[in-house]
């Protein structure tokens, strides 16, 4: 039985060694291994054999043959098992760079974009947002602006003006300046705001203009606002918006609803200018208008094209096409 | 404004560093836009040598000239003039120059023979009135280079100044000059000496029959007036500042205007009707020309100047006439210089759209108490060539009582200067940097200055103004720098936050956002089938753009046209802005709101409604969807609109196919639009914990036969209704219609999940809850699909 039991062990293994699928595997586990298997008949017949050693060798040298077979068919199981993951593997290779997927990322309009990252930054300065109607009263772009009816300074604005009231008193703003009145006479100050938003001007469009834009205001009423902090504000604005190595400087400009005005400027590292906006202390007409008493309050105002930042940042030299809804700009930013 | 360096020189001994001078009237707030060297030259005219000239026996008129311009190279040019000699040096215009009168100089033949170039007479050069011939350069002068050069044309430096409207001094020489000095530490020049009358009286008398538009009218005669060519100082500065030279009596009247900001003007006194003024308002309809040769109907609200036999000569303090003028043999004038109200200026230049020199001075604010300068300097200015000049005696001063007082004043509190800049000057700083450009302090009681008003700031009035005067001689930039302290901390208010997450949701949709035009035509509601009431712009850019937006869904579907048009179909585009209903015009203002459109091109309704699907899960604002009443403009059989309470707030579904063919769209568009400022204002539900639970879950899916009368909606919250606290999520997984499901109706498929927190379900427990769902549902007349 010895002799047989080693011949049945050498047959397994070069079963074992010859298979080549997985499939192979499982029917030799059952055929050798297996509870009707091989080695099974052999271990069923050690009842015939004679004497207890006999029983107890070839018992020992079957153990030894079945376990031997065993291993050999759980080697060649992993073997093949590996081989055919990897055969799987390489059928699947895919090239990532076949993507047919649209990408489906909308994008945000670009005046949205600078709009929000001069939001942002103005909030890191302390400031809230505030807003208020774009159809605007005459009294709110004009008159609690400190120009009264008559004033010249109004014929600069290019107002265009609605039917909305027979008396022509009810107009597109000019400005994002009326919210400032709007939120005095709302907020009790202290008052650290800015005011962005639309604004309307009877302007041909051309490669600067356009007759709907966008400005931002800002706005800060509190006791003891000087112009020193006006000069600061904008200067911390200009760090914290361009960079550290740009610098600001206000210059003598006017502007009926703050006295002193200036124009603001901004100098790029390589020294050159940017004319940038407008501000100045707000006028105490202006505060009286707003229903604060100029001698308990100060403050300051300033302003600035939003589209500007956003047709300078993107190098685009005709601010028409940014409200051209042509899907094939909108998608570039 | 156009400055000239040399001019302010005059006033005051400014220095010559151009550099340093433009960045000082920066800081005083004159920006210098552009600093030019105006010497009347004109570039492409070079010097040349006469080598010979030659008579041609077809042109009686003109001659062949040949000249060197200096390169060796011999050029051949016709002229019209015989005044130059073969080795004269002549200015030569080469082809491609452009002459200052518009001409420009190409190869013209004559005879056949071309032209390479034009020789010029001083007139043709700007050099004065010179016309008799070509203009022979002085022996010696170099050829070959600019003219301008080789003449040693004293080039003019003019700064081109932005000014600013509380600055009416600067459109004067001497305002400039009188603010730039203190800063230079300077002295301004003394100014001519007061007039001396040393002629027997002449008078030019004035009625002034409507003062409070003309407080004050003045007029000197002088006679012994030479008509004839100005001073080549005076000609070149009014050139270089932007006027043409006319003659020394038209010339000295511009020079007053622009050193002194004084508009004037210079009669004929022989020619003037009646020899005087009559100032007066126009009847309506009345016309009168001019000097610009065009014919003007005037109202009973522009002012005319008249001579004494009520004939009209000028809009007052806009323009002249064509009568009175200075002719070559006139030999006495009257010398006018008046002051006019200044609003009513603004409203007769507009009304008839005329700007001049005059109006645009007199408009901003003219001094009406520098007046006996402005005839001293003209009297001065014209006696450098009429050295027999006589100022007569019987000069008049009309003055109506709305004339503004000589002397003006305001209190200024040092404090307050010091609480407005942030700055610790001291009454007598503040003294020292104003004083020098007329505020000068005429008394100091404790912290209060009292500050004289100088005539010539006519926007100067208050405390504040004088404070602004001291921030600008102080230098803005001297202010410094300082953080106010606050305790303010800066956030998005709720509204902004939610419109910002409302954005970041739709992008994350894959939409684009656009914004589109706030002005419609007429006929674009008409044709988006909307209600055609809306606010008009009264004096529109473009005539047919004068709707103010009550929605964005004309602009949206024009966006999609013009992509379409481009070959991009299929664009996904949204938008928040404000949009414009005129409501019931009973409020001060529109009931103006934010709007959020959606516009999905090449998709169906569904589409739209997944997307507030998002936007309402978003925002937590659930909404209506009410198919029962299609929205006005909408696909009749899909679309809906979306109500909170009573309040329609929105439509979703697709646009009305008669709308899309007009609007040029080809595909389909599923159409969201809804009250944006409602959605962010809301509040939503800060959502409670619910413990997940720990037990296994079952689905049951049922698909049920509806008819199409009973929308899905409702046999969604039959089944929520019905299979109660076990259900934990319920979804539509199919939606079928055709063979084996009824006409008129569709099959809905659901997955329900099932699931307690406390155990796991039995099967009968799972029966009992399908059973209840079926028998719920079949009230409605939906039948359980086999």
């Amino acid at each position: 039985m010895l002799d047989e039991v080693t011949v049945a062990r050498e047959a397994g293994l070069g079963k074992v060694g010859s298979a080549s699928t997985l499939a192979e595997i499982e029917a030799l586990d059952i055929e050798l291994l297996g509870k009707k298997g091989v080695f099974a008949g052999f271990k069923a017949s050690l009842g015939r054999l004679g004497t207890v050693d006999e029983k107890k060798t070839a018992g020992q040298a079957l153990n030894e043959a079945s376990q031997s077979v065993a291993v050999a068919l759980e080697a060649r199981r992993g073997e093949l098992a590996r081989a055919a993951r990897d055969v799987q593997l390489a059928a699947e290779r895919l090239d990532l760079t076949e993507v047919l997927t649209p990408v489906t990322r909308g994008h945000a309009h670009l005046v949205t974009q600078a709009w929000e990252r001069l939001e942002d930054v103005f909030i890191g300065l302390g400031f809230q947002v505030a807003e208020g109607p774009e159809v605007e009263t005459d009294f709110y772009n004009f008159e609690a602006l400190n120009m009264p009816r008559s004033h010249p300074a109004r014929s600069g604005f290019d107002t265009l003006f609605t039917d909305y009231r027979d008396d022509g008193s009810v107009l597109l703003r000019t400005h994002t300046s009326p919210v400032q009145v709007r939120v005095m006479q709302t907020i009790e100050p202290p008052i650290y705001m800015v005011m962005p938003g639309r604004v309307f001007r009877r302007d041909t469009p051309d490669a600067t203009h356009m007759p709907v834009f966008h400005q931002i205001e800002g706005l800060v009423i509190d006791r003891g606002i000087t112009m020193a902090h006006l000069a600061g504000t904008i200067d911390a604005f200009t760090k914290a918006f361009f960079g550290g190595a740009f610098t600001s400087r206000l210059r003598p400009n006017y502007f009926p609803f703050t006295e002193p005005s200036a124009e603001f400027d901004i100098q790029r590292p390589d020294g050159s200018w940017i004319e940038l906006g407008g501000c100045g202390m707000v006028h105490p007409n202006v505060l009286r208008a707003g229903g604060l008493d100029p001698e308990e309050w100060s403050g300051f105002a300033f302003g600035f094209g939003i589209d500007r930042m956003a047709r300078e940042r993107h190098g685009i030299d005709d601010i028409r096409d940014m409200y051209s809804n042509d899907i094939r700009f909108i998608e570039q930013f | 404004m156009k400055l000239v360096l040399s001019w302010l020189a005059d006033l005051a001994p400014l220095g010559d560093d151009v550099d340093a001078l433009s960045r000082l009237m920066t800081s005083l707030g004159m920006q210098v836009e552009e600093v030019v060297a105006a010497g009347s030259t004109v570039d492409g005219v070079i010097t040349a040598r006469v080598l010979r000239t030659e008579r041609h026996a077809d042109a009686a008129k003109v001659h062949r000239v040949w000249v060197d311009g200096g390169d060796g190279i011999e050029r051949h040019v016709w002229c019209g003039a015989f005044n130059m000699s073969p080795g004269d040096v002549i200015p030569l215009a080469l082809p491609g120059t452009a002459m200052p009168d518009g001409r420009l100089i190409e190869p013209r033949p004559i005879l056949g023979i071309e032209s390479q170039g034009m020789l010029c007479s001083a007139r043709e050069l700007g050099l004065g009135d010179d016309h008799a011939g070509i203009l022979i350069m002085p022996e010696g002068t170099p050829v070959g280079v600019p003219y301008g050069q080789a003449l040693c044309l004293a080039t003019e430096v003019v700064f081109d100044v932005d000014l600013t409207r509380n600055r009416p001094d600067c459109w004067g020489h001497l305002g400039v000059a009188r603010d730039m000095a203190p800063r230079l530490g300077v002295e301004l020049s003394p100014g001519p000496s007061p007039l001396t009358a040393t002629g027997p009286v002449r008078t030019a008398p004035v009625e002034l029959v409507d003062g409070e538009r003309c407080p004050r009218f003045t007029t000197i005669v002088v006679s012994g007036v030479r008509v004839g060519p100005s001073p080549e100082r005076i000609a070149r500065r009014l050139q270089a500042a932007g006027m043409r030279s006319i003659n020394n009596v038209v010339d000295a009247s511009n020079y007053v205007m622009l050193e002194l900001n004084q508009p004037n003007h210079a009669y004929d006194l022989d020619t003037l009707g009646g020899g005087g003024f009559r100032i007066r308002l126009a009847r309506d309809g009345e016309t009168m020309t001019t000097l610009d040769g065009t014919e003007r109907t005037v109202t009973v609200d522009d002012l005319l100047i008249c001579d004494a036999l009520d004939v009209p000569i000028g809009i007052g303090g806009v323009m002249g006439g064509l009568h009175s003028e200075i002719t070559d043999a006139t030999t006495v004038v009257a010398f006018e210089v008046a002051s006019f109200e200044q609003t009513a200026i603004t409203r007769t230049m507009n009304r008839l759209n005329l700007r001049s020199e005059a109006s645009g001075r007199f408009e901003r604010g003219v001094d009406a108490h520098g007046i006996a300068r402005a005839q001293a300097r003209f009297v001065e200015l014209l006696s450098e060539s009429c050295s027999d000049l006589v100022v007569h005696a019987g000069a008049v001063d009309a003055r109506h009582e709305s004339l503004i007082p000589a002397e003006r004043s305001t209190d200024v509190r040092i404090s307050e200067v010091n609480r407005i800049l942030g700055t610790a000057l001291d009454a007598a700083t503040v003294d020292a940097l104003i004083a020098p450009i007329g505020y000068h302090r005429i008394a100091l009681d404790g912290d209060i200055a009292t500050v004289a008003l100088p005539s010539w700031r006519t926007d100067s009035w208050a405390e504040i103004d004088v404070i602004e005067e001291v921030a600008r001689h102080y230098g803005y930039d001297a202010i410094g720098l300082a953080v106010p302290n606050s305790t303010m901390h800066g956030r998005l208010s709720h509204v902004q936050q939610r419109r910002r997450l409302l954005r970041q949701l739709l992008l994350g949709l894959g939409l684009d956002e656009a914004i589109t035009e706030s002005f419609l035509h007429p006929d674009d509601l008409v044709r988006a089938h909307l209600p055609a009431d809306a606010i008009r712009i009264t004096n529109p850019l473009q005539a047919d753009e004068d709707v103010l937006r009550p929605t964005m869904r004309p602009g949206m579907l024009r966006a999609i046209a013009f992509n379409e048009s481009h070959r991009r179909s299929g664009v996904a585009l949204f938008e928040i802005g404000r949009v414009y209903p005129p409501g019931d015009r009973t409020r001060d203002l529109p009931p103006e709101f934010e709007g959020l459109s959606v516009a999905l091109a090449g998709c169906d309704a569904s589409a739209a409604v997944a997307v507030w699907r998002e936007v309402s899960g978003a925002l937590g604002v659930g909404a209506r969807v009410d198919q029962s009443q299609p929205p006005a403009g909408m696909h009749p059989t899909r679309s809906a609109s979306l109500s909170i309470g009573k309040d329609v707030v929105g439509a979703v579904g697709e646009i009305h196919p008669d709308v899309l063919d007009a609007f040029g769209v080809s595909e389909r568009v599923a159409w969201l639009e809804v009250d944006a400022g409602r959605l962010l204002a809301a509040v939503a539900k800060i959502a409670q914990w619910k413990a997940t639970s720990r037990f296994p879950s079952t689905d049951l899916d049922l698909a049920f036969q509806v008819p199409d009368s009973v929308s899905a909606e409702k046999v969604d919250k039959a089944i929520r209704q019905a299979a109660g606290n076990l259900l934990v999520d319920l979804r539509l997984f199919d939606v079928y219609r055709g063979a084996g499901v009824d006409d008129g109706a569709r099959s809905l498929g659901y997955r329900l999940r099932l699931q307690a927190t406390d155990r796991t379900l039995t099967d009968t427990e799972i029966a009992v809850v399908r059973d209840k769902v079926i028998a719920t549902v079949a009230k409605m007349g939906a039948v359980l699909r086999g």
